[in-house]
């Protein structure tokens, strides 16, 4: 059999149903394969857009994401997807075209060491030397991408070698790799340390990060949270993992997290870090952290713990495991609930006189927070919905209110504007019966616009609903608060007709400019069949609050300014 | 009740180690022997801010797997960290942190030495001294051979270095573990 052909038996046999990609030169051999392979190929319009799209497509179901790209500049065009579901831990395979052997080294057409300039930004990767290879490379791939904490894999196969003709076995045994055996059972004995310090603590939070929902363990926090009144919180990946109509959450801690959820961090005496990495726009000045907290931290990664915040109980496992045994431990200690009455007095008083809050908008302006609750309720909170990344994207995290797990999708950890439109894409592919919305800012939209052709030829009926503000807006506000207002470079103003420009690629465009209109355009435009694109012209320069400034404590943390207030 | 752990824990009680051990650590690693490995290992090193002090590659009894032997400053990295950051890649099969009490370390150097007539005795017996081997004399330069600690190789640096030291070549430790295991 063909090797090229091989590959597409091996997806196969890893359960692939769908693959996002642009071929080119050096993967001709695996394009013509896949004429007659059994997935779905969802040609993309840019090979970055192909990487997101398989991203959003994982990160919607859980299953590994899949985008091929050519050698060269098709490589090179992945990176960023590359980089971005390392630093999400996104479970994906990324599988490019190489030159021909005899060619590597020698700068030949379409060359790029995509192994080498790929290995900081990869869980592992692969160069086929044999095409025999291919099989046996594509089973460790997707297990290596799927287990343990998950990423990226890169497959790169020169295109002699995917043209051969090899015998082909099919590799469906446990993947057996010396040097690779993730703990997932989390150490018991820590396990029971860690229920009798909660059992202790009088003033314990659970910081819930990714990790919840890579592991797929939101019940199994639930269970956790509801064994006694615990207060949780989460990381910007980690939001709905945990029900926001929970009158235990606190909401989304970091730079532009709720007061409540900073304020008890600052004041724990316990935090509980649940697959999550204290990263710093959580912690802000580290010297300066939670200074009275003692810390558990439970994450797959082993590296994870104590890299940023030192944890006092360290456990290593999977949350999905360790999180029953947790709370089974902690339950048989029959802990007083009551000792935590003053802790959620405190809590209580926070959300009370810090709300999440944002002055209305007068005369039909559309505040960018109004836009998100409009959203909200034009989807009634069921939408998957993705995003960009920058202002739309704090207030969508803190004003949509997720209720479940793998429904918000978006760059956390490398920041990629423009991620949010193929991130739909492959979210809408993955689950073709959901409503799937793409907020989207004009600074980051524009980058991956493209993608929209992709919306329309290959039918995906994403809705996309810009946050038109006509500026580049999170740098528009730090140029505002620390920058002495000296504009740079952040003036979208000159963006094109977006409506037109979405009818232009065949797409449905929608324009809102007045807050009583927007609710119901919303509706409109998400009954409307294909892909939409609606302009919503919101508030030019509203800024994103609460906000710690950068380099300072939670305790530092600054609000809105209040009408009639200060 | 397993035994080792106490009945209650108090808060107060816990307590973080100390994330830097302050001496020099030599890493054993063992990894697979594949192409790339190498650049794995350095570039995890670079990217993550650790300096390496001596690196040494090799084979080992099977030809599978090879050896890189490397030393850095505890007192700058938090070692814990740097060997769980190394336990990630896929190629790296084993680190073993040598202690220090329970290793046999050694280095081998060269050193190219200008010996007019007048001093070349005193470098012999330099040599002599140290244990080390005269490999090559020319008519201006002797090449000595060391083994040894990094400590000696370089308190024999102190000593030929006033004679004119031209150049000097250093593998990096190496390290094997005393005893039966």
């Amino acid at each position: 059999m063909r090797a090229a052909d091989t590959l597409m038996e091996s997806l196969k046999a890893e359960g692939v149903k769908h693959v996002f990609g642009i071929p080119g030169g050096a993967n001709l051999p695996i394009y013509d394969a896949v004429v007659d392979a059994d997935f779905r190929h969802v040609q993309a319009r840019h090979e970055q857009g192909a990487g997101h799209a398989a991203e959003g497509y994982s990160r919607a179901s859980g299953r590994v994401g899949v985008a091929f790209a050519t050698s060269g500049p098709g490589a090179t065009n992945l990176i960023t997807a590359i980089a971005d579901a390392m630093m999400d831990s996104t479970p994906t395979v990324f599988i490019t075209g190489q030159v021909k052997t005899e060619l590597i080294g020698t700068d030949g057409f379409q060359e790029a060491d995509v192994l080498g300039a790929t290995l900081p930004f990869v869980k592992h990767s692969f160069q086929v030397t044999d095409p025999r290879q291919i099989p046996e490379y594509v089973h460790e791939a997707f297990h290596i991408a799927a287990t343990g904490r998950p990423g990226p894999v890169l497959l790169d196969i020169p295109t002699d070698l995917s043209r051969a003709d090899i015998d082909y076995e099919p590799r469906t045994e446990p993947v057996e790799l010396p040097g690779y055996k993730p703990s997932t059972e989390g150490n018991t004995k820590q396990i029971r340390i860690a229920a009798k310090a909660m059992a202790n603590a009088r003033r314990p939070i659970l910081y819930t990060g990714g990790g919840v929902i890579n592991a797929n363990a939101s019940e199994e926090l639930r269970e956790l949270a509801g064994s006694d009144r615990f207060p949780v919180t989460s990381t910007l990946m980690g939001l709905g993992g945990f029900p926001a109509s929970s009158d235990q959450w606190l909401g989304m801690l970091g730079m532009h997290g709720t007061f409540s959820a900073n304020f008890a961090m600052d004041k724990a005496d316990l935090i509980v870090a649940i697959g999550a990495r204290f990263d710093d726009r959580i912690t802000g000045k580290l010297a300066e952290f939670a200074p009275h907290a003692k810390v558990i931290h439970i994450d797959i990664d082993p590296a994870e713990i104590s890299k940023n915040v030192g944890a006092h109980i360290p456990i290593v496992g999977d949350v999905k495991q360790v999180l029953p045994k947790l709370t089974r431990e902690y339950r048989a200690l029959q802990t007083d609930s009551s000792r935590l009455d003053v802790w959620w007095e405190s809590i209580r008083g926070w959300q009370q006189e810090h709300p999440l809050y944002y002055a209305p908008g007068k005369d039909g302006e559309i505040k960018p927070q109004f836009m998100i609750e409009a959203l909200h309720r034009a989807t009634k909170g069921e939408a998957i919905v993705t995003s960009d990344v920058g202002q739309h994207q704090m207030w969508t995290a803190q004003y949509y209110g997720f209720e479940k797990p793998r429904h918000w999708i978006n760059s956390g950890g490398l920041g990629t504007m423009g991620f949010g439109l193929p991130a739909a894409i492959g979210a809408q592919v993955a689950c073709p019966d959901e409503t799937v919305v793409c907020v989207a800012g004009d600074g980051s939209l524009i980058m991956n616009i493209q993608e929209l052709a992709t919306c329309v030829t290959e039918q995906i009926p994403v809705k996309v609903f810009l946050m038109n503000n006509g500026y580049m807006g999170m740098v528009r506000q730090w140029q505002e608060l620390f920058w002495d207002r000296r504009y740079s470079a952040v003036d979208m103003s000159g963006s094109p007709d977006w409506v037109k420009l979405a009818e232009a690629f065949g797409a449905t465009g929608m324009r809102c400019e007045n807050a009583d209109e927007l609710e119901g355009a919303m509706v409109q435009a998400l009954e409307t069949e294909g892909p939409v694109l609606m302009d919503v012209r919101v508030t030019a320069e509203e800024n994103c609050y609460p906000m710690i400034p950068p380099g300072n404590a939670a305790r530092d943390m600054v609000e809105a300014p209040r009408e009639g207030v200060r | 009740m397993e035994a080792g752990t106490p009945q209650a824990i108090k808060l107060e009680d816990l307590h973080l180690p100390g994330q830097l051990s302050g001496r020099k650590h030599v890493l054993s690693i063992l990894v697979e022997n594949k192409p790339g490995v190498l650049a794995r290992v350095a570039g995890l090193f670079s990217r993550r801010g650790f300096n390496i002090d001596t690196l040494a590659v090799g084979p080992t009894d099977d030809p599978s797997i090879s050896r890189i032997t490397l030393t850095l400053d505890g007192a700058v990295h938090p070692i814990d960290q740097v060997t769980k950051q190394l336990h990630k890649l896929i190629n790296v099969l084993k680190i073993r942190d040598m202690e220090p009490e329970e290793t046999v370390a050694r280095e081998m150097a060269l050193f190219k030495v200008s010996s007019a007539v007048e001093n070349r005795a005193e470098i012999i017996q330099f040599a002599e001294i140290f244990r080390a081997k005269i490999v090559d004399v020319a008519r201006r330069t002797m090449t000595i051979e060391v083994t040894g600690s990094a400590d000696k190789i370089e308190a024999f640096e102190r000593m030929v270095r006033p004679h004119g030291l031209v150049e000097m070549v250093r593998t990096g430790e190496i390290a094997i573990a005393r005893g039966g295991d």
